[in-house]
């Protein structure tokens, strides 16, 4: 099952992995929360979202990209 | 093939002499790693002396995942067409979230190679399979009940003593080689430090014989139905054996844990039913460490004695077992005074690089199995749900790695032609392919030659004295492709199967420039 045929094909959204090393991208994300409570890992989620989302600058793609984070479950 | 055996303690010559005897190598541990480097050693005409403290082969499955790489160094050694045919061959997982399947991965997708991707064997027939033909090599004296008990690591060579059930004796060694496990003496006689990071959780490893019609693949859950909140890996070996895993968390009592009336349960809700018999169980915390340096003047540690990693990923013998690999040819090199000692310093980086990419690999898999804070939790539980909907997060869900050989990237071995940019990089691992009309029918087999190879048209032409030639026949298109030998390009493989130089219209001065590099001369 493609990840297109899930949600649509005419989406902008990278929906495959775009690091050469996602290990590495994953272990970098994890890492910036090991000395994290609960709500100290929110609070930088949140403001990571905010980051993250000012570097894509494209509106269409953030509401893509919300609509895959409702869909997961 | 037959495990489970105890050797008898033999009184050797050397307990006699009026002064200690001096051997060229003396190897420390009789577990896979000592023995593959004593009998590569021996078929390379350099006597051992192979001390183990235990009188039998060790007992429980221990490790189950050997290698394709690995499997070729064995083929190599004669001993793979064994293992395989006991062993369980798979090259195919599953990973589970829950009850949902998130996706499926197959380790070999192409043909063209002799040796699968991975067969699962318990340790110990590896072990009596390695065994048998060190016992087989009058090259190598093996001494049952020998524990090295005092080591001096001088300039000049290693003194050391050794206590057996008759009392102390002395021997001398040009080099001692520490393949002592992972809580080395050795290492300990040294007052050297292993340095890393210890996991919290606790896992329950347990072997169970029953008659299963769960398919041959290696299936991973985040968070079974069956164990909630955990992860469980279940594994086929020989003899209907399966391996399970289960993680327990940080605050398991491990003595309670290994209770069967507390295990049997766990297992029951696991399999659906308590028609299975407890083989083995453990109980583990998982650590990653290495030494600083496995090359300590006269001293060289290999596997777990240097280096130490979780379970995921199958890591820790196949990397052994490749240390071992990488270091018989140099050490054959150096004791036969064809090459200066500081070949071995090649030894010391290329295999200490290796241990930290399966350190890396194998810490990235353990954090993500066992998330260590409730951030690293939630960004992981993020992972696994968006991975059934999307190719990157299915790219970030981390179950283990498997092992791969490491490419020996900047190896102070390698020479590169600036000309020439196509096929396999210097220091990158080699990649089998059959051969047509060759002496042997894969390229993996050439290695048992014991020398360094040159593929190429008209290799045989500018090969140097005791490096292989091989040439590509009609048909060889696999080989070909691989090694892109095209336009009269040549590659030189040393002899543990790693690219040394590759050239686009080799000399016979330029290749044997590239040999005096490889053996540390140049």
């Amino acid at each position: 099952m493609t990840a297109a045929a899930t949600t649509g094909s005419s989406g902008r959204l990278a929906r495959e992995s775009r690091f050469a090393d996602p290990d590495a991208a994953f272990r970098l994300l994890a890492q910036a929360h090991r000395d994290l409570d609960e709500r100290g890992s929110t609070a930088l989620n949140a403001r990571l979202v905010l980051i993250l989302a000012n570097q894509i600058g494209d509106e269409q793609v953030l509401r893509e990209a919300v609509a895959l984070a409702r869909e997961a479950s | 093939m037959q495990p489970f055996r105890q050797f008898a303690y033999r009184r050797s010559a050397d307990q006699d002499a009026a002064a200690p005897v001096r051997h060229p190598v003396v190897i420390v541990g009789a577990g896979p790693v000592g023995l593959t480097l004593a009998l590569d050693l021996a078929r390379r005409q350099v006597p051992v002396v192979l001390i183990d403290d235990a009188d039998r082969i060790g007992e429980g499955s221990r490790a189950i995942c050997f290698a394709k790489r690995t499997l070729e160094i064995f083929d190599r050694l004669g001993l793979a067409e064994a293992m395989v045919e006991k062993g369980v061959t798979w090259q195919k997982g599953r990973v589970f979230r829950g009850e949902a399947e998130l996706y499926a991965f197959d380790l070999l997708p192409e043909g063209g190679h002799k040796q699968p991707a991975f067969i699962n064997l318990q340790q110990f027939y590896v072990e009596a399979a390695l065994v048998d033909a060190v016992l087989a090599e009058p090259l190598v004296d093996l001494r049952w009940s020998n524990r090295l008990a005092g080591l001096d690591n001088r300039e000049n060579g290693a003194h050391l003593t050794i206590a057996t059930p008759d009392g102390d004796y002395s021997l001398e060694a040009d080099w001692l080689i520490a393949c002592d496990g992972a809580r080395s003496p050795t290492r300990g006689l040294l007052g050297l430090e292993f340095r890393g990071e210890a996991f919290e959780d606790r896992f329950l490893i347990a072997d169970v014989k029953m008659t299963a019609p769960f398919p041959t693949e290696r299936w991973f859950w985040f968070d079974p139905p069956f164990h909630s909140g955990q992860s469980a890996l279940l594994h086929k070996q020989p003899d209907d054996i399966w391996r399970i895993d289960l993680q327990l968390g940080p605050d398991a009592d491990p003595e309670d844990e290994k209770r069967p009336e507390v295990v049997r349960p766990r297992i029951e809700r696991m399999l659906g039913h308590s028609d299975f018999a407890l083989e083995w169980v453990s109980v583990y915390r998982f650590q990653c460490r290495r030494l600083d340096q496995f090359l300590h003047g006269r001293v060289v540690f290999a596997g777990d004695a240097a280096h130490q990693v979780s379970p995921f990923g199958a890591r820790g013998a196949n990397s052994g077992i490749q240390d071992a690999d990488n270091l018989g040819w140099k050490l054959a090199l150096v004791v036969q005074g064809r090459s200066p000692a500081s070949l071995l310093a090649s030894y010391d980086s290329e295999r200490v690089a290796a241990a930290d990419e399966n350190i890396l690999n194998s810490t990235r898999a353990t954090d993500f199995i066992a998330p260590r804070s409730p951030g690293e939790r939630l960004l992981r539980e993020a992972a696994l749900s968006l991975a059934p909907l999307t190719g990157f997060a299915k790219r970030f869900v981390n179950s283990g790695r498997l092992s791969l050989p490491s490419a020996y990237a900047g190896s102070t071995l390698s020479s590169d032609d600036e000309s020439w940019d196509k096929g396999l990089q210097p220091g990158t691992p080699f990649l089998d392919a059959p051969l047509a009309a060759a002496a042997h029918t894969w390229l993996s087999e050439a290695f048992s030659m014991g020398q360094a190879i040159l593929l190429g048209d008209g290799a045989a032409e500018i090969a140097p004295a005791g490096v292989l030639a091989i040439e590509p026949a009609a048909g060889d298109e696999t080989l070909r492709q691989r090694y892109a030998l095209e336009g009269g390009a040549a590659v030189l493989l040393r002899p543990d199967g790693h690219v040394a130089a590759r050239f686009r219209q080799p000399k016979r001065a330029a290749v044997e420039a590239a040999v005096e590099r490889m053996e540390g001369r140049g």
